[in-house]
């Protein structure tokens, strides 16, 4: 195939084009107001014109597939419940020039300035109140002004530290602020994944095109928070509220980007007024909070009471001054829409200045001019929530009442709760390119625009992300409603711009991780480890019942009636309660493996989520059983390969010891079960064939022993045999010395129980016989391996 | 009157508790020119590993307790001696009528602890309910002030309510005690607030202690074997804040001892916290407020 050089005539510029009509009254990112096509995008177009249709498609295929195997989905809210869904990237990217972009950059540095005086004082002297530029109630009635912190200054001395703004284009061509996010911004991660997908997807043109990277802001930030800690052994950890939360994947991302630790609520304790993470290795200090959760739902003793996901006592550490919040708790304050009509006059008063870059008109309609206003202006109005942090035109949580109404129904509302309602002036955003059917066409389209603070200032992301409309009405655009995302690319006309980007102090980062497992994310990787193994040896169990019954076996024979009763004891024994022994177990390893996202490749978590999905697939079909084994041994495979991600591909850190202690540990109490079950003298006839086959142990058997299978043989290799990796005296050496490595295993020479008990049991099997190898043995090895299990989940996992 | 309070609060967990994290608010406070606190003691069995005091935002005196080791019970006892001043008769009533309390309200151009602005719409456990927004609204008439209006709703909640400890529990809203006319002085308290903000007063929570025995001649207070809540609502700019308790129909004087202010339990709640148990948690109170003889 040749390649296209990837610049298009002006035939197929045209072609390209054809259907692309701007609609009156709108601006356009592609096109200026004069109706010719912007500079800055035309060598992107002429590159985009060059390519065939099916250079295209595949281009846009490498992008997507990028995305799909870096696991980044976001969780879609719906009738049937929430549900994780394939990232939705618009593959044409949104270009904006250096030249306008620095307006921009400026008006938010601005106004990131002015939000923080205004915080500053909202917790401090309370002057905008006093001298009449905010009204009392406002701050007063708003949840997100959380009076404990009042009168508590930062220990950083700032308020805010990363901030993302929505921005719109409006029909004079100017760029409006529509939103402030101040609580914890989200996107910053997903826009990092938009731009590693469209350098997959324009490779040759991104390479150099004078486009700005985004490195260089992250490792801005990094360097910032990392300076910013008040005890030089704190952690910096990012506080999540967990899997359940649409913007997870990405707290998982950034925390692994940067080399933070990724926390819940429950991981961290607050101990003589400091906050302390529970690790595998005790508690260790965290000095930089960057929380991803409302400030509201942080402390169920001073906050929220009913919050599951907070931390007692996290308001005493940041007034004691020992945490550094990003944001700030309680910085919510500043996003609700009312603040939006004081901000105008805040700003000249505090800086002498105008905004820079106005945000959009709002009235709070506590006041009776502005009320009059909102109610003359209705049909250009869009009315609200006071209080709501939504975007005006964000109509599906009921935080924007009508702009129609009944007439006397809107001045009801207006003059009984005015105080709780804004007007906002109803927008029109500029429209930017999708790609739909083989062509161009406009969509409405908002922009958000990321600043953290260093220590030279704000720095500006420069790119973003950008939320594409699905239809050409504006509130089309949430994601929720089938809109999509897109890649923003700053154009420099130098070839390669420079961020100035401090050096990154890597290895600090790199240990960070490693020195600090949460329990909690512990237990998960062991539990994943024992779903994992015990869903395989119940596939193992159930491919040989379902093989016998192939061969003729009839269900009422002794050995299968052995086989079900330890497939599934005192359980059902249809076809679908024998699938349920694995796919119940592969559904729990699911939910563990989704708590430490950050801990795991995206390949281990792929290939779960493939298996799982197999599994449930099969479990729902009608299948005769000779069918079923061929189907059980894909599985197989596929588990295999998931045991072999893990212990060929992980990195030999403390979480994995703890993955593969929950492997091994399962393994050895599957086996000692199924060899009591199933490799006793009495067993039934067929019996010992089974009990190598599930232990994929039928070639080294022919192997180590001449002739046919004898209790003991079977005995000897299945339990006794340190050489073979299905016996339970490798699992219970390799136990121990997984124990042995775990922090506090031997303290001043003495051994921690856990450490004693691995050695125990590994020593009374090593010296045990085939002759003298009892069921009865085989039980209480079992019973104390779960003993084992307990006691570390006592000491590391608790 | 000057007088000794102790309150003893014991918490049990038969399941026992790993470590516990307290804020508790059991002390008179001190109110310039009606309550002066003459001194306070507290312990704590067992003794926490962190004791702290510091202020909330309302000015409460509040009290951290932090324990870290495995125990089944935790027993507190507050001691204090407080003298309450005699609180004149507040005279006129020159309160705005309803209509008038809005633009009474933009006067005030302040926020800090005791500002209305506060005590008006929602608030943890005071959320807008429209049956009993009509019940106080039933109350009201164009001719009253707004120091009537509370007289005037406190004293019907009162006559409308059965005083009974045994339908209601900590959690109960506001709402649900209405449904049962039934609770105690918690339940009084919310249904007073959410009747008073729903037309626009401001209100709020007040906690504090009765006189354990009543004077010679009066009849004992409900109330007084625990501790107690009552009403704060605020009545314009000259008059200010007046307190109400629903669940005797009386203003209360100087047989009332205050703790705390909030805009409803959830802020003052005696005793808050937070614990790492597995199992369930019974709790206690018990309560001695006795005037101190003035020769003694």
């Amino acid at each position: 195939m040749t390649h296209s050089a990837g610049r298009g005539s002006d035939a197929q510029v045209a072609a390209l084009l054809r259907d692309y009509r701007t609609a009156a009254g709108v601006s356009d990112e592609l096109f200026g107001r004069d109706g010719t096509l912007r500079p800055v995008w035309k060598p992107f177009i002429r590159h985009l014109a060059g390519l065939t249709a099916d250079e295209i498609a595949a281009r846009f295929g490498r992008g997507d597939r990028h995305l799909h195997d870096a696991g980044v989905y976001y969780r879609k809210y719906d009738t049937s419940g929430p549900s994780e869904r394939d990232w939705p990237l618009s593959h044409i990217p949104v270009i904006i020039h250096d030249t306008e972009w620095q307006t921009i950059a400026t008006g938010l540095r601005q106004r990131a300035d002015l939000l923080e005086a205004v915080a500053e004082d909202l917790y401090g002297e309370n002057k905008l109140i006093s001298e009449g530029y905010l009204p009392a109630s406002l701050t007063a009635q708003n949840q997100a002004w959380l009076r404990p912190l009042v009168g508590v200054r930062p220990v950083s001395g700032h308020h805010l530290h990363f901030l993302a703004f929505e921005i719109g284009r409006g029909p004079d061509g100017k760029w409006w602020v529509l939103g402030d996010r101040t609580e914890a911004p989200s996107g910053a991660g997903f826009a990092l994944e938009n731009r590693i997908a469209s350098t997959r997807i324009y490779p040759n043109f991104y390479g150099d095109s004078g486009i700005h990277r985004l490195a260089g802001f992250f490792r801005a930030f990094q360097t910032a928070l990392t300076a910013g800690r008040s005890d030089p052994d704190g952690l910096i950890a990012i506080l999540t509220p967990g899997p359940m939360n649409d913007a997870y994947f990405e707290h998982a991302y950034v925390a692994r980007h940067l080399g933070f630790l990724l926390a819940q609520g429950e991981d961290l304790t607050v101990q003589n007024g400091k906050v302390m993470v529970r690790t595998v290795d005790g508690l260790k200090p965290v000095s930089v909070l960057w929380r991803r959760l409302d400030g509201a739902t942080c402390d169920p003793i001073e906050l929220d009471e009913h919050s599951a996901i907070g931390t007692p006592g996290l308001v005493d550490a940041v007034r004691q001054g020992n945490v550094s919040l990003v944001n700030a708790l309680g910085s919510g304050v500043l996003e609700t829409r009312a603040m939006m009509s004081f901000l105008p006059k805040i700003s000249r008063v505090l800086t002498g200045q105008p905004l820079a870059l106005p945000n959009i008109a709002t009235w709070w309609c506590g006041q009776k001019r502005e009320r009059d206003h909102v109610l003359a202006n209705r049909d250009t109005m869009m009315i609200g929530s006071a209080y709501s942090s939504r975007l005006p035109f964000n109509t599906e949580d009921g935080s924007t009442v009508n702009r129609v109404g009944a007439k006397t129904s809107l001045e009801e509302l207006l003059d009984q709760d005015g105080r709780d309602l804004v007007g906002q002036e109803a927008v029109t955003l500029s429209t930017t390119p999708v790609w739909h059917d083989g062509r161009l066409v406009p969509r409405p389209m908002i922009l958000r625009v990321f600043l953290a603070r260093t220590k030279d200032g704000w720095q500006v992301m420069p790119g973003g992300y950008a939320r594409v409309g699905s239809g050409h009405n504006t509130p089309a655009i949430a994601m929720q409603q089938g809109g999509a995302v897109a890649d923003v690319w700053v154009q420099s006309d130098r070839p390669n711009p420079q961020m100035p980007a401090p050096a990154l102090r890597t290895q600090q980062f790199e240990t960070q991780i490693e020195e600090a497992l949460p329990s909690r994310a512990a237990d998960n990787l062991f539990w994943l480890g024992r779903y994992v193994e015990r869903a395989e040896g119940n596939i193992r169990l159930f491919r040989a019942y379902f093989a016998r019954e192939s061969e003729g076996v009839a269900p009422d024979r002794p050995l299968l009636k052995d086989l079900r009763q330890t497939l599934s004891p005192g359980a059902g024994k249809t076809f679908r309660d024998l699938t349920g022994t694995f796919e119940l177990p592969l559904q729990a390893a699911l939910a563990s493996a989704g708590q430490v996202r950050d801990r795991l490749s995206v390949d281990a978590l792929m290939s779960l989520r493939d298996l799982s999905s197999s599994v449930a697939k099969m479990a729902g079909q009608s299948l005769t059983p000779d069918e079923i084994p061929r189907k059980a041994s894909v599985l197989l495979r596929k588990i295999t390969g998931f045991s072999g991600l893990v212990h060929e591909n992980m990195y030999r850190s403390t979480g994995w010891r703890f993955l593969s202690l929950g492997m091994s540990l399962e393994r050895a109490a599957t086996m000692a079960t199924v060899l009591a079950a199933l490799a006793h003298e009495e067993a039934a006839e067929g019996a010992l064939e089974v009990v190598l086959e599930v232990g994929d142990s039928t070639m080294a058997h022919r192997l180590r022993y001449a002739g046919g299978a004898s209790h003991h043989s079977v005995a000897d290799l299945m339990a006794l045999d340190g050489k073979s990796p299905r016996s339970i005296l490798y699992h219970l050496s390799r136990s121990r010395s997984h124990i042995d490595h775990l922090p506090g295993s031997a303290e001043h020479g003495r051994m921690s129980p856990t450490a004693r008990l691995a050695l125990q049991l590994q020593t009374r099997l090593a010296v045990e016989t085939p002759g003298t190898l009892t069921t009865r043995k085989l039980l209480d090895l079992r019973r104390d391996i779960w003993r084992l299990s307990d006691l570390l989940t006592l000491a590391y996992l608790k | 009157m000057q007088y000794k309070v102790r309150l003893t609060v014991t918490h049990n967990y038969p399941g026992s508790a790993r470590s516990g994290r307290h804020l508790i608010r059991l002390f008179p406070a001190n109110l310039p020119g009606r309550q002066t606190v003459l001194s306070r003691r507290l312990s704590v069995d067992p003794q926490p590993v962190e004791q702290r005091e510091f202020d909330d935002y309302f000015q409460n005196f509040t009290t951290l307790l932090v324990h870290d080791t495995p125990h089944d019970t935790m027993a507190i006892t507050a001691h204090a001696r407080v003298n309450c001043l005699r609180v004149d008769d507040p005279g006129l009533n020159i309160a705005p009528p309803l209509s008038a309390l809005p633009y009474e309200l933009d006067r005030v151009q302040k926020l800090e602890a005791r500002s209305p602005h506060h005590y008006l719409g929602k608030s943890p456990r005071i959320v807008p309910d429209r049956t009993i927004a009509a019940y106080a609204a039933s109350q009201v008439n164009a001719q009253m002030t707004t120091v009537d209006i509370v007289r005037a709703i406190g004293s019907a909640i009162h006559r409308d309510m059965t005083f009974d400890p045994l339908a209601t529990e900590v959690d109960t809203s506001a709402r649900e005690a209405f449904a049962l006319r039934r609770g105690v002085c918690q339940d009084f308290t919310h249904i007073m607030i959410t009747g008073l903000r729903a037309l626009g007063i401001p209100a709020g929570y007040v906690s504090g202690y009765l006189r354990t025995r009543p004077p010679e001649g009066q009849a004992r207070l409900e109330g007084a074997d625990a501790m107690h809540a009552w009403v704060q609502a605020w009545c314009g700019f000259e008059t200010g804040w007046m307190e109400y308790d629903p669940t005797n129909a009386v203003e209360p004087a100087q047989d009332h001892i205050v703790v705390a202010y909030g805009r409803d339990y959830s802020d003052i709640s005696p005793v808050k916290g937070v614990l790492r148990t597995a199992g369930p948690h019974q709790y206690s109170q018990a309560v001695d407020v006795v005037p101190v003889d003035e020769g003694a």
